[in-house]
């Protein structure tokens, strides 16, 4: 999907924003705010970066997406819903018995999804291993893996950054959703993480920081990074807002993991019809 | 014998009752810490940050970290809470509290919200089924659920006052509140809730409420049944699973997998001591779903007519 423009991937954000936030509130559960800060990047791949074929999802030379922090598992199921991999209908049985859509990302049942997740600071190590994979099978793809702020605090992460340090994956590229906010509060006060480039750079990694809403800087830098073969792992660790295109969530701890009402979600929904205030 | 409340019961979940108790003991005692994991509002500990601010820590999404911090804390006699998920307080650190909980035998308390099936539409992924089992099988570890409300508070008071590491699972979900606020429990010792003689219920946890409208069901068929909330499974209650096997037929009821939890501590008894045959009830040795609570449940046969169907199998 090169050929798609900015500005349709803009409209495609909004769209997986509102599909996303409709999921949650058909669920009355779920995520919103890290699934709406987290939006911009996953629309990007799925629309633009990512070589993916819905018809065949276990495509051996697929480029592969890990949510390690999968409790944004929302923001995922829209990209999969809106790129086919699902039917569209399924948006509505979010978190319910025998769906596809899981509370947490199921590989066993859901197509397009390359492994569960859900427990944070799991997923990396797993990305890092399918990137190593990919090295060993002398194959082309790609792994991308996104992970949350909060959960660069587990330290399997920093385990993980060692091996992919180590293995040479420049294959693998990391987003890191860097929105400030945790489940107890904003992450500076409950655990202070300091700066995650500069630490993800003294393990070894090739590191940018970028604004993650921003879908020119979104695309420039994904097109910087695409054929860089200098052995380094990527991270590209975005400044972002939990909750973004909402304003009453934007900023605030509590729509971490809260449902909108009815009176909540038209004014969502409506709100990110006119879409993102710059 | 005791006496239950009567229904229409109170409900409550069972982490509201530590996060109540928690906060109580943090103002009588100093050295009663809580270590958090990043979901203190969830796991109720918030009470106990503003009530007792400095006998409180949060060390960010970092379960192994807790542990180990915990441990070192407990080495000049402060006494830490862990609070966490069960998933996560039991598997994700399992090896720190065996290392340096355990094995130098500390006083460290894990209290851990959403046992069992209980983050129901969170999906598998969440839903705590081996937690008891992990911890049963560690050395110097007690292993415990409360069945209700005014149940978790009484056994988090005495995990509090008792020397060691304890394992204490709460429920996520809300629960029928079935005993008076003044009952008394000890760890290690099942509370009988009904005396019989044809056949036994051995329940713990949020199956407790099932097996007691189990056991009303079929005393009003005729049947005579002796029930036991077993909420601690480790010390496991010898003397009164040994005395059931002069009744010598057994139901065991859980919201943990059938291996290694209640019913296979009952059993292990059981099979030392008795002729006696059990059957267990609870998750089939298969990973949770996405699902409401109670549909969890009956997929894995947790009901009340299971229970009754299962009892009257075995007469
Ligand atoms: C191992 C583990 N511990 C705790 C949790 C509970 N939990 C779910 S989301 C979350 C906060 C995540 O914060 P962050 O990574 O910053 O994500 P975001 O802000 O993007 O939502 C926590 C603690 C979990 N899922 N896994
Ligand atoms: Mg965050």
């Amino acid at each position: 999907m090169s050929n798609i423009t900015v500005e349709e991937l803009k409209e495609q954000a909004i769209q997986l924003r509102q599909t996303a936030v409709t999921m949650v509130y058909h669920a009355q559960s779920g995520h919103p705010g890290g699934s709406l800060s987290a939006a911009d990047f996953v629309t990007a791949l799925y629309f633009r970066e990512m070589n993916v074929n819905p018809e065949d999802p276990e495509w051996a030379d697929r480029d592969r997406f890990v949510l390690s922090k999968g409790h944004v598992a929302p923001i995922q199921y829209a990209a999969l819903a809106h790129r086919g991999f699902v039917p569209m209908e399924t948006v509505k049985t979010l978190r319910e018995y025998k769906s596809p859509f899981q509370g947490h990302p199921d590989s066993k049942k859901c197509p397009g999804i390359d492994i569960s997740t859900g427990s944070l600071g799991q997923g990396l190590s797993c990305a890092a291993g399918m990137a190593l994979a990919g090295k060993l099978d002398e194959k082309d793809y790609r792994v991308f893996a996104v992970i949350g702020d909060g959960e660069a605090q587990e330290g399997q992460i920093w385990e993980a950054a060692q091996s992919a340090v180590k293995y040479k994956l420049d294959n693998l590229i990391v987003f890191l959703d860097d929105n400030g906010l945790q489940i107890d509060g904003p992450t500076n006060e409950i655990m202070p993480n300091l700066d995650l480039e500069k630490k993800f750079e003294a393990f070894g990694f090739t590191t940018k920081r970028i604004d993650g809403h921003s879908m020119e800087e979104i695309l420039e830098t994904l097109d910087e990074v695409k054929n860089v073969k200098d052995g380094k792992p990527k991270i590209i660790v975005c400044n972002t807002i939990k909750g973004k295109g909402v304003s009453f969530m934007e900023n605030v701890v509590g729509w971490h993991g809260k449902a909108p009402n009815e009176e909540e979600y038209d004014k969502a929904m409506e709100e990110l019809a006119r879409g993102l205030n710059a | 014998m005791i006496v239950l409340n009567k229904a229409p019961y109170e409900q409550k979940a069972t982490r509201e009752a530590f996060g109540d108790e928690i906060a109580e003991l943090g103002k009588e005692n100093k050295d009663i810490m809580v270590v958090d994991a990043d979901i203190g509002g969830s796991c109720k500990t918030t009470k106990f940050m503003n009530t007792v601010p400095k006998q409180h820590v949060n060390v960010g999404i970092a379960e192994q970290n807790a542990a180990g911090l915990a441990a070192g804390l407990s080495t000049t006699g402060k006494i830490p809470f862990i609070s966490t998920y069960a998933v996560f307080g039991s598997l994700r650190m399992a090896e720190q509290v065996r290392q340096e909980v355990c094995y130098p035998n500390l006083n460290v308390k894990i209290a851990c919200s959403h046992g069992g099936l209980t983050p129901a539409n969170d999906g598998g992924s969440h839903q705590a089924i081996e937690d008891m089992g992990v911890y049963r099988t560690i050395p110097n570890m007690r292993v415990i659920m409360g069945a209700d409300y005014n149940a978790t508070r009484k056994l988090v008071r005495q995990a509090a006052e008792i020397y060691g590491p304890v394992y204490l699972r709460f429920t996520r979900d809300k629960v029928p509140v079935i005993y008076d606020e003044n009952e008394e429990f000890e760890i290690g010792k099942a509370k009988q809730l009904k005396e019989g003689n044809d056949v036994v219920i051995i329940a713990n946890g949020d199956t407790v409420c099932l097996a007691l409208e189990a056991a009303e069901i079929l005393q009003s068929k005729g049947i005579s049944v002796k029930l036991l909330d077993m909420h601690t499974i480790k010390p496991i209650d010898r003397e009164a699973i040994i005395e059931c096997t002069k009744i010598g037929k057994i139901v065991t009821v859980e919201d943990h997998n059938i291996l290694n939890g209640l019913g296979s501590a009952v059993s292990d008894v059981v099979a030392e001591e008795g002729n006696t045959k059990v059957r267990r009830i609870g998750v089939q040795d298969r990973f949770g779903e996405s699902a409401p609570y109670e549909k969890l449940l009956e997929i894995n046969g947790i009901t009340v007519e299971n229970i009754v169907n299962t009892a009257e199998g075995l007469l």
